[in-house]
């Protein structure tokens, strides 16, 4: 085939493109994949006890305000890295500060706690749950914005795995704070961190297979 | 460069609009450019001018089916080299060659450089179009290689227009698709 022939089929009846589409369609699979995972977690782990008094729900709501914190850059960076050479624009350390920023948190409490309370601050009662709860509601929203990212044409395909995973795991984590019942900070950083972590891992594994284009 | 880079542009944002002959000014001036670029790269590793060509035609292909990527209100320039690169990784990773071959190189040498002496792909059209439905095959017969109107195209194979346009496009796709998929072989 002519190169000629070739641009001769591309540049006839070309249709308009909206550029603003990826903005549109990854926001939407984020919230679509955020609505899944609150709805899973509502009906198959059902919401913890007393969600309507204030003694859950300030809890809850500050653990889905911190994890927004992470989530909010996080899709913004995922926009960017959709585009071709969009990986020179996009900072992982940025990202990686409220992490930081958690983690510290978390240390300076237990150093202020007597270590008579560190198992329970640190366990909690439901950190398994929260293990394989978060990364196995992931695999919904992270599935959705794959097949968003897919549409797009990203040029780092792990770093925009791994940004599709943590976007996916910080969603999920919203989901479990509807039902978690554990509040201390330091299972907050270790159980809900350390598996938005494993989602960004896994991300970063799976993105060159699944993203190629 | 900077001339050349405004023009490009001004050609890119027009064709997103919907302005076919910008977009076909465009698609030529960026064929040279990225002729040039593969022929650079794949000379250096001892690969043909034929190969050259296929990305060339795969880096075309890919512009266009991922054109809405591409945010007016960033440079051309990085956008096509991203996309030119990452299909010359692609290649080479499928073919096996070492990437420590490829040297850092910098956005502005996609443009650096135009080459007009086209040869042909290995592709071949007309039996890419034979794997295709009949409707499809039709349709982009008369739309794009016939130059007819999509309405008269609409006319002559008995269909809507709408149906015309979807046919075209699925066409197209599944066009890319195949010539994708021959690369992976």
């Amino acid at each position: 085939m002519k190169t000629d022939d070739l641009i001769d089929i591309l540049s006839m009846n070309v249709e308009p493109v909206d550029h603003r589409q990826i903005v549109r369609n990854i926001g939407m699979a984020v919230v679509a994949g955020a609505a899944l995972a609150v709805g899973i977690v509502f009906f198959v782990l059902g919401p913890r006890a007393g969600l309507t008094t204030v003694a859950a729900f300030i809890p809850a709501l500050l653990k889905v305000v911190v994890t927004l914190i992470i989530l909010v850059p996080a899709s913004i960076y995922l926009i960017r890295l959709t585009r071709p050479g969009g990986e020179r624009r996009s900072s992982v350390a940025l990202v990686a500060s409220p992490f930081i920023a958690v983690m510290l948190l978390a240390a300076l409490s237990l150093i202020f706690a007597s270590s008579y309370h560190w198992n329970g601050a640190i366990l909690g009662n439901e950190w398994l749950e929260c293990l394989i709860s978060i990364p196995l509601i992931a695999i919904v929203p992270f599935s959705v914005i794959v097949w968003a990212v897919r549409q797009m044409a990203p040029t780092d395909l792990a770093r925009t795995g791994a940004f599709a995973g943590l976007v996916a795991g910080c969603v999920s984590a919203i989901g479990y704070a509807v039902h978690c019942a554990d509040d201390s900070v330091p299972f907050f950083a270790l159980w809900y961190g350390g598996t938005i972590a494993l989602c960004t891992f896994a991300g970063w594994k799976l993105g060159p297979k699944l993203l190629r284009w | 460069m900077a001339a050349n880079e405004a023009e490009l542009r001004a050609l890119m944002s027009a064709g997103l609009a919907g302005d076919a002959t910008a977009y076909r000014a465009l698609l030529g001036r960026l064929s040279a450019n990225l002729r040039a670029y593969y022929k650079g790269r794949l000379a250096r590793i001892g690969r043909s001018a034929t190969e050259a060509e296929d990305l060339t035609q795969e880096a075309l292909m890919a512009i266009h089916t991922r054109r809405h990527t591409y945010d007016p209100a960033e440079a051309l320039t990085p956008w096509v080299h991203a996309i030119a690169r990452y299909k010359l990784i692609d290649h080479l990773r499928r073919t096996r060659a070492s990437l420590a071959d490829l040297p850092i190189e910098d956005a502005e040498e996609i443009m650096a450089q135009d080459d007009l002496v086209g040869t042909e792909s290995a592709y071949d059209l007309t039996r890419l179009l034979s794997r295709l439905p009949d409707k499809m095959r039709r349709t982009i017969q008369l739309v794009k290689l016939d130059g007819l109107s999509v309405a008269e195209t609409a006319n002559q194979c008995g269909i809507s227009e709408s149906d015309v346009k979807v046919s075209v496009h699925r066409g197209l796709k599944s066009l890319v698709t195949s010539v994708a998929r021959k690369g992976r072989l």
